[in-house]
Formats: structure tokens, C-alpha cells, sequence
């Protein structure tokens, strides 16, 4: 081993030209740090939150969490619909759900895995009052306190000094906060006391949920409303669980008496089972495969999304593959793939000799070619991929001429636009400039006396531009195709418009879902397939080529 | 195709003239004819027109007029590719993207010999430049001495009969260059190959070539050996632009034969001879080289014209010393004696003769 160099003070010579580096390396950092903070905000971050949107999947789990709880034991395998607790569970989550109008969102959700979900969501909404109208009407009829909001509100409140159900109120503030995805830490002035919350546990919850609800999205004052319809469902089913006799004698509070009274009317009142109630409105909630689904989308992270961008699915039976019908993601992502090679080697053909040009032409003549290459730049995408329509439809200019010039008939005419050769020869025209610049600069830097030498050794024009100059210009067709390629992987707005239904790259189906399909886990997860195309991509053109000989100029 | 001028000549320009825009032209008028084996060097000022002229030999660029032959054949119109002729360019132009060995087997490549062959004669090329070590290394990993070797070797390796040469040693430092002066002449003369080298480092020239040709404004003005060039100057141009130079400038006043009379500006009056004047009452600049002056009264003739001159600096610099004078109203009169036991050393301030011989000093064109 090489003995260590010391430098003049005794220290390693590393460690003390590492030391001289640091402040250098500080100030460089100072200086990109603006640069830095804004990458992060506009790019990192957001793709950071890309990747995550393509595995997250708390919208199940916040929105119905009873359920979910209760569905854990449910044997998916089974032909059996959940047991009644299950819909018992559905019947309070949803009956939230649908007071904050949330529940049709979760439809949505459901809907991408398996149709027909969204109707029953949306449906069964509508039918949750009814459900609970029969245990109102009773307990009212029987007495008139349980309309009695005030009455109510000094019921489950919790009197001064008396001790308070903390645990109870922290978890339904949680739920509540899950559902609506926002802060429902507000002060309402109501706290459910202990012994009520013993006495009548389901009462609690739900009275609770609902005084959180109205105090924080409402702005009402709790102990001036009347609660929603569910409180009652949970009153009759607190009265009706076996022991509610034995926990109500113990209770001593307000409404001991009225709730006695309660107590011995709940027979007398019909019990429907919700499973049924639930079946009454919607029979779809009696079909295992519903279940299975919701089931299946419980967990809060799912690799669904991604198994869909790849046309997969999961099934019982492990993954599978959609049914043909509905299988386009691979054939979009596979002519994406060939359709950006496509549109670089046209980038490569016609952007060389322009390149050439370019860098050989005397200083004047240049400067206008170079005018010219860049004016696209200078007038809207959207004007240039509009003029392309004009140009390229059925009875646009290039088959006039065509058909003119007798090379096609008029019967005949060429399909050029709403199909791929139209994106093709669009995207081609507007991604050129991206293929000649960095061409164009490589090229600069090759002095034309490579090319005389290599003649007067004795090549021929061909020979010496292939053998000699053509290597040395390589890293500019490597930095065009990069930047080409990647850019053209990613279009939208030029294949959407000429594009049809042939010429359409997954970007569209990403835009798509993004702006009207509203699934934006699956964008994300086809996006996130995209960057990491494009990401091994790279790797391999570093492995194959080497990065090193990218240039972007001299 | 027209007929050669001299058979002996191998290279020759025939009333070559060359435009680039149309307007100026960049040389005009350049006649040139060179025998086989030859080593002539361009020397002129930069922009004065020698790569334009070595490209119209190359092929590089076309003659706006006139002919140019190789051999005896005209080839204004054979591609450059078809030349056969070797070229050395100065930034040495080897292909980056290519090893040593690879950069010397190309032309042999494009010339579709076989691989043995090719290797042999690659390993023999770099031989003679004492490069053999260095056959699997890339341009960029070699120093500048080490790749003008390279493109030497490569402009060779293929035998041609002439091989150009444009500021070869132009980025190198002295010691290299003069190595390396060494090297090419030698290369040149044992492979009896014909050199068109162009410098504007006269003492390159002079020591490299059997003939110079000086150009100035895209005109030869003098095409002469080196020894030829440095004694007997044409025009003041060469005087001037050849080694160190004394000018004194006046009005010749008689012509005797061989020798004149020049009476300078001053009003002192010196012998010549007169090269570029004709006629008395001529403007002319006489030029004196700096070692021919005398400054010993005695080793001229009685007869001679002397100058009054005031030593102004004295400069030791070993081998010889270098003396600055003020002579007829110009202070960068410069006198040059060798270190001889004898030789006077000449104290600032002091008054001296000066003289010469008239044949050292040449009357030429003003
Ligand atoms: N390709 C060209 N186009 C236009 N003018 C040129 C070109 N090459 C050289 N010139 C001009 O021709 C003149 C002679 O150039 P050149 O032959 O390179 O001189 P030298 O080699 O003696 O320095 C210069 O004035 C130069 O500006
Ligand atoms: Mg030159």
C-alpha cells in the first residue's frame, strides 16, 4: 500500500484537501439552493405525490371504516353474503357518508374495479332515512321528548363536574376527520358523559358523530338540533342488544325515565334486519362479488391501479388478465414506445443534413437557416398542430396536390390525419428543432479538417463522412434522440388533436383520467409506469452508448 | 490537359490565381515549379495566402485561374481523394474517436489493402517515428510532440511521393520544434519524398528547406535557398522579414556600374549596390545586415564612406554582442560582432565610425 501523504500542518493530505473543498462546495450549493427549493416544490415533490396517489387507497377505509372492521372476518371465498353486523356497520358508515354527500365518491371509486357499484352507492344513499324513519316514528309516538333536540343534548352531555366518555368523542372526531379529509377540531361544547356512553354505547357513538358533524360543517349549536335519524336506529339497536335492560338500570342520569319507557315499547317495534333493509333497496348488496370488492379495496395502499395500467386484475384466483375487451393499456403503451421511436429516426433523417448545413454554411447563411429552424418556436403548438389539420385531412392541401399531381385518385385519397401517420408527421414538424440544435452544436465543434484529412488520406466523401465524421457526431444524435424521445413519449395535446383514435399515446388515456374519468390512481400508476420507461430507457442508452457521450455541445 | 513547363518539375503553379468572395483576391498570380525530392517551404506572414495555396494543391479549394500539375498532369479536377497526396495539418487533425493504429491504418483501409500488409507498414510508419509504444492509445491521451509524430506517420504511411505540411509545429514549444525540425527534414530527405511546407517561423525555414519561397500579399516575393534568401534579399520585404535587418532610407544619387551612391535623409552619403534601383534621383531603402557593419577603420577601404554613429546600448549575450546605435537619425541602428579575444567592447555614449562593404549593403525598393 501506498504510504499516506501528509501535508505541511501533519494532517493526511486527503483530509485536508477534502477540507479546502468543503467551503467551495458550500458556496456552490448556496447558490443552486433557490434553483433547488423550486424543483422541489414544482417537480419533486409532485412526483413524489404521483407515485404515492398510484398505491394509495385510503378512500375505502376512511369512508366506510365500520364496515371494513367488521368485513375483516367475512370469508370472501364463501357464496354467503356478510353477516348482519357487516350491514349493520355499512348502515351508520354510510348513513355519514351520505350526510357529507361522500358516499357516491367511494361509488366512483369502487366502479373502476368493478361496474355497477357506483348505482348501488349512489342508490342506496337515498333509502338510509327510510331505513331509520320506522325507530323515529315509534320512540316519538311514544313520546315526545325524543323530538326534542334540548332533550336530547342534556342527555348525552356531559353535566359539570361529571366525568366524560374522552375515548369515545377522540374516535369519532378521527372518523369524521378520515371521511371528510380535514380538521374537526373545532370546540362544539359537547361532550358525551360517561354514563350514557356505558348505558347506551352505539347511542353515544352516533349521537357524537352527528354533534361533531353538524357543529363543524353546519356551524349549528349542537344542543339546538335535532339529530339525524341514525341516533334513533342506534337507540333501538342499544335497547334491543341482549343486556340493554341491565345497563339501563344502572344508569341514573337525565331521560333515565324516558329511556325505561323506551326500553319497553322496543319490542313492539318491528325489527327489520338491516341486511334485508339494505337488500330492500339495492339487491346488489346481497352479491358476494360486491363485497369481495370492497373487501379487496380495503387496504389502505393497493397495487390495483398498477395490475389495471397493465391491464391485470386481481381476481380469487390470484392476477389475472382483464377480459380482451378491456385491455388497452399495453397496446397504448407499446405504440407509444414505437411511435416516439418513429417520430425520432424521422427527427434524425430529416434534422441531420439541416444540422450539417447549419454548421458548415458560411456565418450569414446560417443565422438564417437558423431562423428557420426556430420559427416554430415562435408561433402557438396549437396553431402549428391545427395548420397540420388543415394540411393533412381528406380534402386538405397535400391530397389536393397529391390527387392533382395524378399520384392518387380522387376516390382515394390518402388517410393522413386522425390516424398515426398524421401524429407521426405532426409531431415529427414540431419536434425537430429539439433534434437540430443539439445536433447542431455538436457538429460546431467537429473541425471540417477531419473531413480533408480524411480525403487526402485518401477516402472518398462517403468514407470519410461515415468513418470520420459521422462517429464524432454521434453524441449529438444521442443527446436529440434523449431529448426527442422523451418529449414525444410524454405529448398530448398534438396526438389528441390529429391523432384520431389510432394515433392516440397513453398521455391522452393519462389526461383522460385525469380530467373526466376523475381516476387519478390510475394515472398515477400509468405515469408512473411512463417515468420509469423512460427511466430505463436511460439506463440502458447509459450501458449501450454511455451518457458521457451525450453533448450537448462543445 | 496542358503540358508541363520543365519536365524535371513534379509540382508546379502556372499563373494560379484564387478568390474566396470574388472581390479580393487572395493570391495572385503564383508560378511555382519544384523538382522531385524537393523540401520548399511557404514562409510569409500570416494571411498572406500559403494554406490557401497549399489547399489548391490538396484539392481543398479550386484556383479561381491558372493551373496546377502533379507530375506533369493537370489536376485541377481530380478530387482531393485521388491525389495520393500526404497531408499534415496544423492542429493535426487525428480522428479522436480512433486509436494511433487505427488513424494509421485508415488510408490503407480505404485503399482496400490487406490486414497483414496494413499492420506491417502501420508498425513500420510509427517506427519511423519512434511511436511503436504508443499504437493502442487515443489522440487525446498523447502529448502535442506525440500526436504531430502521429500525424506525420499517418500522412507517410500510405508513401506518398509528395506530403504537405501546413504549421505543423506551430503549438509546440522550442526545444520540441526544433527536434522536430530535425525529424522531418531527415524522414524527407531518406524517403526522397517531395515537401511543400508552409511556416511563418523563418528560422524554420531556413534551416528545414533546400528552397523558400516568401510570400507576401499573396504574391511569391522571392523563391531562393535559405542562404540566397538571407544574403541576397530581392526586395525589402524579404530583407525585413529574413533574419535581422538594418534600413536606412534616402535617394540614390549615382550609379557606377556595380556599385552607387546613396544619400540618405540625413544628408550622410554611403556606398551600395544597387538591386531594386535603376535610375539616380530613385527613392530606395538600403539594408545592411547587423554582422557586416564594420566599426574597425582599418579593415575598410580608404576610399569607403563612413557614418557617424553614438553608442546607445551594449549587449552581452555570450556568443556574440549586440550593439545599438544611433546612425542618421534612427536609434535601431544595430550592429552584431562575434566574442572574439580582440573585439572591442563598445561603452554607451561613445562616438564611432561605421562602415561597410558596398556589396553588403543593398539599395532595393523603397
Ligand atoms: N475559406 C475562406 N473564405 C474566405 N476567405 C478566406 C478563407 N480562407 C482564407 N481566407 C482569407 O484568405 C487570406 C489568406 O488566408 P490563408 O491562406 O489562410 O493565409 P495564411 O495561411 O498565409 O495565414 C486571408 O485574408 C483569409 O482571411
Ligand atoms: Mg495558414
Amino acid at each position: 500500500m501506498a504510504e499516506q501523504v501528509l501535508a505541511a500542518d501533519g494532517t493526511p493530505l486527503k483530509a485536508s484537501l477534502n477540507r479546502a473543498l468543503r467551503r467551495q462546495k458550500m458556496r456552490a450549493l448556496v447558490l443552486i439552493a433557490p434553483l433547488l427549493l423550486f424543483i422541489m416544490l414544482t417537480f419533486i415533490i409532485p412526483i413524489g405525490q404521483m407515485l404515492f396517489r398510484s398505491v394509495e387507497n385510503s378512500i375505502v377505509a376512511d369512508t366506510i371504516p365500520r364496515t371494513v372492521v367488521a368485513l375483516d372476518n367475512w370469508d370472501a371465498s364463501g357464496d354467503a353474503e356478510p353477516d348482519e353486523i357487516v350491514f349493520q356497520a355499512l348502515f351508520y358508515d354510510l348513513f355519514v357518508a351520505s350526510e357529507a354527500k361522500l358516499h357516491t365518491r367511494l361509488g366512483s371509486r369502487l366502479n373502476y374495479e368493478s361496474s355497477g357499484i357506483s348505482s348501488l352507492f349512489r342508490k342506496s344513499g337515498r333509502g338510509l332515512d327510510d331505513i331509520a324513519d320506522v325507530y323515529k316514528d315509534a320512540f316519538v309516538d311514544q313520546n315526545d321528548v325524543w323530538a326534542d333536540g334540548a332533550f336530547w343534548f342534556e342527555m348525552m352531555n356531559t353535566a359539570d363536574g361529571a366525568p366524560s366518555a374522552d375515548g369515545v368523542f377522540a374516535q369519532q372526531r378521527d372518523l369524521l376527520g378520515n371521511l371528510t379529509s380535514s380538521s374537526v377540531r373545532k370546540n362544539i361544547g359537547f361532550l358525551p358523559n360517561q354514563e350514557i356512553a356505558r348505558a347506551l354505547p352505539l347511542t353515544t357513538q352516533t349521537y357524537t358523530e352527528w354533534a361533531l358533524y353538524v357543529a363543524n360543517f353546519d356551524d349549528d349549536v349542537v344542543a339546538d338540533e335535532k339529530p339525524w335519524e341514525s341516533v334513533y336506529a342506534a337507540l333501538f339497536d342499544d335497547l334491543h342488544a341482549p343486556g340493554a335492560a341491565e345497563r339501563l338500570a344502572n344508569y341514573t342520569g337525565t331521560g333515565a325515565d324516558e329511556l325505561n319507557s323506551a326500553l319497553a315499547i322496543v319490542d313492539t317495534i318491528p325489527d327489520q334486519p338491516y341486511h334485508a333493509a339494505f337488500a330492500d333497496l339495492d339487491d346488489g348488496w346481497l352479491s358476494p362479488d360486491v363485497w369481495r370488492t370492497i373487501q379487496a379495496y380495503a387496504p389502505r395502499f393497493t397495487s390495483g391501479y398498477f395490475l389495471n395500467a397493465i391491464d391485470l386484475q386481481n381476481t380469487d384466483d390470484g392476477v389475472e388478465w382483464r377480459p380482451e375487451n378491456e385491455q388497452i393499456y399495453l397496446t397504448l403503451f407499446v405504440r407509444t414506445m414505437i411511435m416516439s421511436m418513429t417520430i425520432t429516426i424521422s427527427c434524425i433523417l430529416l434534422g441531420y443534413p439541416v444540422a450539417w448545413m447549419l454548421a458548415n454554411l458560411p456565418a450569414r447563411k446560417a443565422n438564417m437557416l437558423m431562423i428557420l429552424v426556430l420559427l416554430p418556436f415562435w408561433t402557438s403548438l396549437l396553431v402549428r398542430t391545427s395548420a397540420w389539420k388543415v394540411l393533412l385531412q381528406n380534402q386538405g392541401v397535400i391530397n389536393d396536390l397529391l390527387v392533382w399531381a395524378g399520384f392518387v385518385a380522387d376516390d382515394n385519397r390518402l388517410a393522413l390525419i386522425n390516424n398515426a401517420t398524421g401524429t407521426v408527421i405532426a409531431m415529427t414538424h414540431i419536434l425537430l428543432p429539439f433534434m437540430i440544435l443539439p445536433l447542431y452544436s455538436v457538429m460546431q465543434t467537429i473541425p471540417i479538417s477531419y473531413l480533408r484529412a480524411a480525403k487526402s488520406l485518401g477516402a472518398t466523401n462517403w468514407t470519410a463522412f461515415w468513418r470520420v465524421y459521422f462517429p464524432q457526431s454521434v453524441p449529438g444524435i444521442g443527446a436529440g434522440s434523449i431529448l426527442v424521445f422523451i418529449l414525444s413519449i410524454g405529448y398530448y395535446i398534438t396526438p389528441e388533436i390529429v391523432g384520431g383514435t389510432k394515433g392516440v399515446f397513453i398521455s391522452n388515456r393519462i389526461a383522460y383520467h385525469i380530467s373526466s374519468s376523475l381516476n387519478w390512481g390510475l394515472a398515477a400508476a400509468l405515469g408512473a409506469i411512463l417515468l420509469a420507461i423512460v427511466l430505463a430507457l436511460y439506463w440502458a442508452y447509459d450501458r449501450i452508448v454511455g451518457i458521457d457521450n451525450v453533448k450537448l455541445g462543445g | 490537359m496542358s503540358e508541363a513547363i520543365s519536365d524535371t518539375a513534379f509540382v508546379e503553379f502556372e499563373r494560379v490565381q484564387k478568390s474566396y468572395d470574388g472581390e479580393n483576391l487572395v493570391v495572385k498570380d503564383l508560378n511555382l515549379s519544384m523538382p522531385k525530392g524537393e523540401f520548399l517551404t511557404m514562409l510569409g506572414p500570416s494571411g498572406s495566402g500559403k494554406t490557401t495555396c497549399l489547399m489548391m494543391l490538396a484539392g481543398f479549394e479550386t484556383a479561381t485561374h491558372g493551373a496546377i500539375r502533379l507530375d506533369g498532369v493537370s489536376i485541377n479536377n481530380i478530387p482531393p481523394h485521388k491525389r495520393g497526396i500526404g497531408m499534415v495539418f496544423q492542429n493535426y487533425a487525428l480522428f479522436p474517436h480512433m486509436t494511433v493504429a487505427e488513424n494509421l491504418s485508415f488510408p490503407l483501409e480505404v485503399r482496400k489493402i490487406g490486414k497483414s500488409t496494413r499492420e506491417e507498414k502501420v508498425m513500420r510508419a510509427l517506427g519511423m517515428v519512434q511511436m511503436q509504444d504508443f499504437a493502442g492509445r487515443r489522440p487525446a491521451q498523447l502529448s502535442g510532440g506525440q500526436q504531430q509524430r502521429i500525424a506525420l506517420a499517418r500522412a507517410l504511411v500510405f508513401e506518398p511521393e509528395l506530403v504537405l505540411m501546413d504549421e505543423p509545429l506551430g503549438a509546440l514549444d522550442k526545444q520540441l520544434r526544433e527536434t522536430l525540425q530535425f525529424e522531418i527534414t531527415n524522414l524527407a530527405h531518406e524517403l526522397g519524398i517531395t515537401v511543400v511546407y508552409v511556416t511563418h517561423d523563418q528560422t524554420e525555414a531556413l534551416t528545414m528547406s533546400d528552397r523558400v519561397a516568401v510570400f507576401d500579399d499573396g504574391r511569391i516575393q522571392q523563391l531562393a535557398p535559405p542562404d540566397e534568401l538571407y544574403e541576397a534579399p530581392h526586395n525589402s520585404f524579404v530583407a525585413q522579414f529574413i533574419g535581422e535587418n538594418n534600413t536606412l532610407e534616402g535617394v540614390v544619387q549615382e550609379i557606377k556600374g556595380n556599385s552607387c551612391i546613396v544619400r540618405l535623409d540625413s544628408g550622410d552619403v554611403i556606398d551600395a549596390i544597387p538591386v531594386n534601383v535603376s535610375k539616380v534621383g530613385e527613392r530606395t531603402k538600403v539594408s545592411i545586415r547587423p554582422e557586416r557593419v564594420e566599426v574597425d577603420k582599418s579593415r575598410l577601404s580608404p576610399d569607403a564612406h563612413t557614418l557617424k554613429a553614438e553608442v546607445l546600448e551594449f549587449i552581452y549575450m555570450g556568443d556574440i554582442f549586440r550593439t545599438r546605435l544611433r546612425v542618421a537619425g534612427t536609434d535601431n541602428f544595430v550592429i552584431k560582432s562575434r566574442n572574439a579575444p580582440d573585439q572591442v567592447r563598445l561603452t554607451p555614449g561613445s562616438q564611432i565610425d561605421i562602415g561597410w562593404l558596398a556589396e553588403d549593403c543593398r539599395a532595393l525598393d523603397a
